[in-house]
């Protein structure tokens, strides 16, 4: 039993931070129905900017604990990321997919991809990231916790906590602020929203930055737990953050966590019973997802606008 | 318009016929060796290693007057660690560049595919550093152009087997791998075998693929019964992750591994107090040892680790059979490196058997600890 609570703790921790990639995956399809599938890179920048913070920072003392100035360090790291990222995913939107807005879906679909090899293998350039693996010094002393036969350790809460922070936050931002409101206006129809003079684009340029500083949290607690950074580590998570969207149904965000939370624990559970079946599971439940309910577990099923 | 298209087709082919020249090769002022190391990707520090003791071999030949009258002229490639790239880099080395003799590579997943086209090719490759028996032997027949400059798994795995149980009194082992990594495979079937062999008991043997990054599944698997040791014979990056995770997960045990280990860009924290197999230990007090790193230190500032060393040891070893063969000829090359013995190199005395190995080489053991490599044990093959 305790064995199976500790897999689901681990199922647990990794399914939060697919939910932070999956959150930006739902809210910019929720408003400009696009799969944006850069938003796997994005997260991998977010990695390396945490990866380049904190070895800037390596001499910087900002508290007496050793676990204190590990945690304000990683939080530097961290907000570092998201700014790198907000500001990065900006842009992307700005100059790629902007000008596609009202051309066909495809078009931005393939745009998408486009961004996501440039972003790939510009930063695989020897005075960009590099092409080398990089491994990620861990932020917090190795330490675990035994609660109850079952075994916590330091990342696990660290993920935990902050991760419900930000998902508070982003919860705060959409129900109770004007830009909430607005992005909410846009996603249900942009023209209307046009209309009630919400200023569109820049709501989309919101959600964009929104969807990117999760990402860029993601990608540094991710290579904290899993401390191998490199350029093209974000394909994977980006794929299986993808599915989780769908699986919740894209578009809604509860529907993105619980996903991702589904994965986690899927993903875990496939690894524990046959280690190298974890990715083949992984894609298994997107096909059967949208074999059985296209729409996924929280999504409506679409009405055609005409 | 007409006369501008002919003169620039003059002009073009006026700035190819130089190139066309080099090509043709046949008497060529320098005598060319190909290398192929990965030079970027998850093990860099493997192919600078290995670039820098090639280099170091090839200028101690060149200040003595070169090779055959020539100087010696290193061509090289990078194999980013990936068998489609290492095989691309041969091709190109050998169809492009008309290497003849090839230095490489490091990893046995890149050397297999390079053994099999330098040898259909006709040309002579020395890996330094590729453990996996299958790099010059395949199926029982033996690649006649293949040679190695290091020990294989088989040793390798019996030898960390034999010092956890007999100095480490170690019982019980649990063991991960990469199932897409002939090395790893190969390295962790040979542990295994060796270790029950002894009276061990392995308690957890599970695959993983190259792409993965969350251990956390298979290490609660592991720690479900906690084992004395974790054996995870892959290279750094992969095992800097796997580490950093089981000792986050609470594994209070020993951590082992093989060759793949050595690299500055281990993680010391994560590793401290681990053990594992190696070709050479820089502290070994033998002459030539303390020799070559005074050399290879006063030249690149660091201590050589086994990649610089069998890398400097596998170019001697081509660059003296060309020299004992007294040709360019592939062939009367390979015969003469099949026909070396007893020659002295850094890492050991070394001959060749009839699989083209060296025979009885030292396998050492080396602990990391506080930031360091320390050699602690040498054992003998068996």
């Amino acid at each position: 039993m305790t064995y199976v609570l500790q897999q689901l703790l681990n199922g647990i921790q990794l399914g939060f931070v697919y939910a932070l990639i999956a959150l930006g995956y739902t809210m910019v399809y929720g408003i400009v129905r696009l799969i944006n599938f850069a938003h796997g890179d994005v997260f991998m920048v977010g990695a390396f900017v945490g990866y380049f913070t904190l070895r800037a920072l390596a001499r910087v003392t900002l508290a007496g604990a050793s676990w204190l100035n590990g945690i304000l360090l990683f939080l530097l790291a961290m907000l570092a990321a998201m700014a790198a990222c907000t500001l990065l995913n900006v842009t992307i939107e700005r100059i790629a997919y902007k000008p596609l807005r009202n051309a066909p879906r495809i078009a931005a679909l393939i745009t998408a991809i486009g961004v996501s090899l440039f972003l790939e293998y510009f930063s695989s350039l020897k005075f960009v990231f590099g092409p080398n693996y990089i491994t990620f010094p861990s932020p917090l002393p190795a330490q675990t916790w035994e609660v109850a036969g079952l075994r916590i350790s330091a990342i696990q809460v660290l993920i935990a906590v902050v991760a419900t922070l930000l998902l508070l936050g982003l919860n705060y931002i959409i129900r109770y602020t004007k830009i909430g409101k607005a992005m909410r206006a846009t996603a249900f129809d942009r023209d209307a929203a046009r209309l009630m003079g919400i200023n569109v684009d820049l709501t989309i340029s919101f959600t964009f930055g929104l969807g990117a500083a999760l990402a860029g949290a993601g990608g540094v607690l991710y290579v904290s737990a899993y401390p191998r950074v490199h350029t093209f580590m974000g394909i994977i998570p980006g794929l299986k953050a993808f599915t989780a969207a769908v699986m919740g149904g894209i578009g809604s965000l509860p529907g993105a966590f619980v996903g991702a939370l589904i994965m986690g624990v899927a993903e875990v559970t496939a690894k524990s019973l046959y280690s190298t079946m974890a990715d083949g599971v992984a894609f298994l439940i997107l096909i059967l997802v949208l074999l059985v309910k296209p729409s996924g577990i929280f999504g409506r099923a679409e009405v055609e606008k005409v | 318009m007409r006369t501008i298209r002919v003169l620039s087709v003059l002009v073009i082919i006026a700035t190819l016929l130089p190139l066309a020249g080099c090509a043709g090769g046949g008497g060529s002022k320098t005598l060319k060796i190909g290398v192929i190391a990965p030079m970027t990707g998850d093990v860099k520090t493997f192919g600078e290693s290995t670039r820098n003791g090639v280099q170091m071999a090839v200028e101690e030949w060149n200040a003595n007057g070169g090779l055959l009258g020539k100087q010696i002229e290193i061509v090289l490639g990078d194999d980013k660690n990936d068998a489609a790239e290492a095989t691309a880099a041969a091709t190109k080395l050998i169809q492009q560049d008309k290497v003849k003799f090839i230095v490489g590579s490091v990893a046995s997943k890149c050397s297999i595919p390079i053994s099999d086209v330098a040898n259909k090719n006709k040309v002579v490759m020395i890996s330094p550093t590729s453990t996996n028996p299958k790099v010059t032997v395949a199926d029982g027949v033996l690649k006649p152009f293949v040679f190695r400059a290091c020990f294989i798994d088989p040793p390798q795995g019996a030898a960390m087997a034999k010092f956890a149980t007999e100095n480490l009194g170690i019982k019980t082992a649990a063991v991960f791998y990469d199932n897409g990594n002939d090395y790893v495979k190969g390295l962790a079937e040979f542990f295994k075998a060796s270790f029950e062999a002894r009276g061990g008991k392995v308690t957890v043997y599970e695959a993983y693929a190259q792409t993965d990054t969350d251990f956390t599944a298979l290490l609660t698997k592991v720690m479900a019964e906690p084992p004395d040791m974790l054996y995870i014979p892959d290279y750094y990056n992969m095992v800097n992750l796997v580490n950093q995770q089981a000792r986050a997960a609470g594994f209070k045990g020993i951590l082992a591994g093989g060759d793949g280990w050595d690299s500055s860009d281990l993680d010391f924290q994560a590793a401290d107090g681990g053990y594992f197999t190696n070709h050479y230990a820089a502290d070994d007090p033998r002459a030539e040892v303390q020799n070559w790193v005074a050399r290879y230190k006063a030249k690149y500032g660091t201590v050589p680790d086994a990649l610089a060393t069998l890398g400097y040891d596998a170019a001697n070893l081509l660059l003296n059979a060309i020299k004992t063969a007294n040709s360019e000829d592939p062939v009367k090359v390979k015969d003469a490196l099949a026909a070396t013995a007893g020659f002295p190199t850094v890492s050991g005395t070394i001959s060749f058997d009839e699989n083209h190995n060296p025979i009885n080489k030292d396998v050492v053991i080396l602990q990391v600890k506080e930031g360091k490599f320390v050699h602690v044990a040498t054992l003998k093959p068996e």
